[in-house]
């Protein structure tokens, strides 16, 4: 099966929910959510039999000119994966946390008017998969565009509540206003190399004489995409964001989101590292942005009281670490993983435990009516399982060996000492400790804390699975985490 | 082999988990460990001991374990002993058995996964393994000050294995090989300007582990507010983690490196020896008094450490260390336990409510005589032929001619920590022991025949290589 059906069939049935949504009746809305998950788990299937044209390269399918625009090779497929499974598990998030999304729509206590919530992730979703494929520049911009205007209506879903709508805002002013970098920095791209397609990039790169103005123009770009990935500078909408949004915005934005920027980086900056003219410079840009990130995400991560708003730092934080793995630029080779690998398999553990913790706050938020850090408190008395369980995530978000978590950062810090980046390896180190004092702080509210009056959280069937599938692909992952690296093959 | 050893405490925590009972499950897994663990020791030359399975590609990594050497077997038999004291004589709060007893085998567990390990990786994971349950048992079922104490351990420890993970990665970079002996076969490659930066940052985070003179300050209050099998097994086994380490990869791969702070590591040990020792004197309860206790000796370890780092060819210092390591660990861990046992039938461990319980509890007070005596370094009990052997290890390199070097004379100094020793112990003794009986003393129970089990099995350890060390001498040959 030709790939591009993979986008195809998922826009359809984005568009089929939307419709179905609108002409069906219920009070619950909870079946278009079901729909949804059901629907991306069989395109989620199709994936794996999705080929591409150089797999069959005499139907006549793989000589159109589509693939001048559309790649599928094997971080192509990764990327697809990573999007469905994220849209999948947010979607089943946003059906367990229908109740507060009911409570600031329309009418207070009913579900109508929360259908659409969950047709939109399928369409970020479209978004996101095209990314993974993105070959040229205006294709690329058009898809980050879909990704960015649903996370526009999704984050501010919850039109009632203030703190969802200043959120909105926010978003939509700053992504408008990294739009235009991205824009203008493609413009310039285009104009010192007079190509948009980034396969033709590199031989165009080599003819220049001076790569002032196209480094200028890959700055532009990286400014834009910095916003997606919530890079230091352009990270400042991230935190208000995060908190306002209702919590499966909130963790798609964390994991989706930013997987879609990853994916466009690594995709845009291939011809520019591959090309000495330029390979220098970009790779200062990323070491930079990497160190200030690191240290901006942990170090205000450290005096945070409200759980969300920890987990948007902690956002800005892994970033960080993703862009020092970008920054040492390494290839693949026969004893070591390569930039992009590290970048992929990090954001896939990334993936697996953010959104358990954000199952785990969800419900929180639902039962105890809060986000704080102290909402959490006396959890290894009332709940000592979903403890465990949180407790085994966070300890894989800082980094604890024996996790998902640990891999991953181990990589980066390889490819780090590898490339021989010391000022990013020491910042590193100091972001690694930093992270391990404010995860476990949350640690320690559920263990040490006494809960007061804060009764027992009853798990709906859905989180129960979820939570406990992702804390065991946690503990895995740590001690073979082969199955992802099969992936990347 | 060494896998079953390794993975019988997790298995066992799992089983708790799932309902098995708590209490006799950590028991008899801790038995057939302590079984296996003897077993080991006679045969572990054989290749049937190690194990490898591949985990990763690129970088290579396998969790394999095996016995490199002796000094290992010595380390996972300490394990095995302790912890089946730990699990005998520690006494679960009511409801929370499943916690206390799980949390102990996982400490067990990881500590024997850390020593047995082979692979660079799984050495570094499995210790961490360990600290996590460590943090959470005193946070959740600590006394007194434990929220404060588990928060400090947390962060000290943290930071400490985050320092010593970028020695490690920097180590494995420069070597390109996570298998610890083939680190060792590659250590070539580690060039003189690397060394020096690598030995600091493997100093500091090993020391920290160990609770290193100024990287102390987690230790007393934390072993003093744990629960008794986990101040034990912390004490007892985990804490040895950073000394091995310090032997199994410190010294044979940064040996120049190691030597460039010799000077500031004597001076470091002094300060755990004479300064901490000092601070032990003045302490006025038995848990803190036994946990700088434990800091201090860590201070004679430390110097035939630094023995073998000034001149690498000393044959007494490592054997010295390792001794050393097991005796002061069979000894602490039982100087913990029976202060619980105090703590139980007197409800008090400030020294000066406790007199004359040696009335009321003979066989306790004999016990603890015996350990107290351990812990001065009595001649007949094992930690006397390990102080022994650091003080003739530091002046094997003595040169008449020459003069004292600085090893010498950091020994030297060190020779009055056992007056000091000498001077809390008995003082304690006197204080808890003898005298007339106060009210919470007069009818405390003495050692029950469950109580005694466990005490007579680390007494048993202390005289056995007390009287005839070579029984683990032998092993380092």
């Amino acid at each position: 099966m030709p790939a591009y059906y993979l986008e195809a069939l998922t826009v359809t049935l984005g568009l089929v929910l939307l419709i179905a949504e609108a002409f069906v009746s219920t009070k619950s809305k909870a079946w278009v959510g079901i729909a949804a998950a059901v629907g991306l788990g069989g395109v989620l299937v199709l994936t794996c039999i999705a080929i591409g044209p150089d797999a069959k390269p005499d139907s006549a399918w793989a000589k159109w000119p589509l693939w001048n625009f559309y790649q599928f090779d094997s971080l192509a497929r990764f990327y697809k994966t990573f999007a469905l499974v994220c849209t999948i598990l947010v979607i089943l998030l946003s059906i367990d946390y229908r109740k507060i999304l009911a409570r600031f729509t329309d009418h207070p206590g009913s579900e109508n008017g929360t259908g659409e919530y969950y047709a939109l992730p399928v369409f970020a979703c479209v978004g996101m998969m095209l990314l993974a494929s993105a070959k040229d520049l205006a294709g690329a911009f058009v898809a980050l565009e879909l990704v960015t205007v649903t996370f526009y209506v999704m984050v501010a879903y919850m039109r009632r509540n203030v703190g969802s709508l200043e959120a909105g805002v926010k978003y939509l002013i700053l992504g408008a206003l990294s739009t235009g970098f991205l824009v203008y920095g493609i413009a310039w791209v285009y104009g010192a190399t007079g190509t948009m397609s980034l396969s033709n990039l590199q031989p165009s790169i080599s003819n220049l004489q001076s790569p002032t103005a196209l480094l200028f123009g890959i700055a532009l770009v990286m400014v834009g995409l910095g916003f997606k990935i919530g890079a230091v500078p352009m990270q400042v909408w991230i935190p208000d964001v995060y908190q306002g949004a209702p919590t499966p915005t909130t963790a798609f934005l964390s994991v989706g989101s930013k997987a879609a920027g990853f994916i466009l980086m690594i995709r845009f900056l291939e011809p520019f590292l591959a090309s000495d003219m330029t390979r220098g410079p970009v790779l200062k840009l990323l070491a930079i942005l990497s160190i200030a990130t690191l240290l901006f995400g942990n170090l205000a991560a450290i005096p945070q009281t409200n759980f969300k708003r920890l987990l948007a730092y902690s956002s800005i934080a892994h970033a960080g670490f993703l862009l020092l793995a970008l920054a040492s630029g390494a290839p693949e080779t026969g004893s070591s993983l390569g930039s992009s690998q590290v970048v992929s398999f990090y954001l896939a553990t990334y993936l697996i435990m953010t959104l358990g913790v954000f199952f785990v706050l969800a419900q929180v938020r639902i039962q105890r009516d809060g986000e704080n850090i102290t909402d959490f408190n006396g959890l290894g008395k009332t709940n000592p399982l979903l403890a465990l369980a949180l407790t085994v995530l966070l300890a894989a978000l800082a980094g604890v060996p024996l996790t998902a978590g640990f891999i991953g950062k181990f990589f980066v810090f390889s490819l780090a000492m590898e490339a021989k980046l010391w000022a990013g390896v020491g910042v590193a180190f100091i972001a690694a400790a930093a992270g391990f004092y404010y995860y476990l702080n949350v640690v320690r509210a559920m263990w040490w804390a006494d809960p007061g009056d804060r009764a027992a959280i009853t798990l709906p069937a859905i989180s129960k699975v979820c939570i406990a599938l992702l804390t065991v692909a946690t503990l895995v992952l740590g001690i073979w985490p082969q199955p992802i690296l099969a992936l990347l093959k | 082999m060494l896998a079953l050893l390794v993975f019988l405490p997790i298995l066992a925590v799992l089983a708790i988990l799932l309902g098995a009972p708590a209490r006799l499950t950590a028991v008899s897994a801790s038995v057939a460990n302590l079984a296996l663990g003897l077993f080991a020791a006679f045969s572990w030359k054989c290749s049937c001991w190690s194990l490898s399975l591949p985990v990763l590609e690129k970088p290579a990594l396998h969790l394999a374990f095996g016995f490199p050497d002796g000094m290992s077997v010595i380390m996972v038999l300490l394990t095995v002993i302790v912890t089946l004291a730990a699990v005998l004589s520690g006494k679960a709060p009511e409801g929370r058995e499943k916690l206390y007893f799980g949390s102990s085998l996982l400490i067990s567990g990881g500590a024997l996964g850390a020593f047995a390990a082979t692979d660079l990786f799984f050495f570094y994971a499995f210790h961490e393994l360990a600290l996590i349950p460590t943090f959470l048992m005193i946070g959740m079922l600590g006394r007194g000050d434990r929220k404060e104490a588990a928060w400090k351990i947390t962060i000290y420890l943290g930071l400490g294995s985050i320092i010593l993970l970028a020695g490690l990665v920097w180590l494995a970079n420069l070597t390109g090989t996570y298998d610890i002996a083939g680190m060792i076969a590659a250590k070539g490659s580690v060039d003189p300007a690397a060394q020096k930066s690598i030995a600091a940052l493997l100093l500091v985070g090993f020391g920290t582990l160990v609770s290193l003179f100024p990287f102390h300050s987690w230790a007393a209050p934390a072993y003093a507010s744990a629960p008794a099998p986990v101040a034990m097994l912390h004490a007892g086994v985990l804490k040895k983690f950073g000394l091995y380490g310090l032997l199994r990869i410190a010294i044979p791969l940064v040996p120049e490196g190691l030597n460039a702070w010799i000077i500031p590591l004597l001076v470091l040990l002094l300060g755990n020896i004479l300064w901490v020792g000092y601070v032990t004197i003045s302490q006025k309860r038995l848990d803190t008094m036994l946990g700088n206790s434990s800091v201090m000796h860590m201070g004679y370890i430390f110097l035939a450490i630094a023995a073998l780092i000034a001149f690498p060819e000393n044959p007494l210092a490592r054997p010295a260390a390792v001794l050393l390591m097991f005796a002061h660990g069979v000894s602490i861990a039982l100087l913990f336990g029976l202060a619980d046992r105090i703590e139980r039938t007197t409800g008090s461990l400030d020294l000066s409510d406790l007199g004359g319980l040696a009335k009321s509890a003979p066989k306790l007070a004999f016990v603890f005589g015996i350990a107290a005596m351990a812990s001065i370094g009595l001649p007949g009990l094992a930690n006397f032929s390990g102080e022994v052997l650091v003080f003739l290890a530091a002046f094997k390199s003595y040169d008449a001619t020459a003069g004292l070097g600085p090893v010498q004379i950091a020994c030297i100094l060190s020779i009055w920590g056992v007056v000091i020793s000498a001077v809390y112990m008995l003082r304690a003794y006197r204080k808890i022991f003898q005298g007339p009986s106060v009210k919470s003393t007069e009818f405390a129970a003495d050692l029950t025949l469950a109580d005694r089990i466990p005490a007579v099995l680390l007494v048993l350890a202390l005289f056995a290589v007390g009287l005839y060390p070579n029984l683990l001498l032998n092993l380092l040959k």
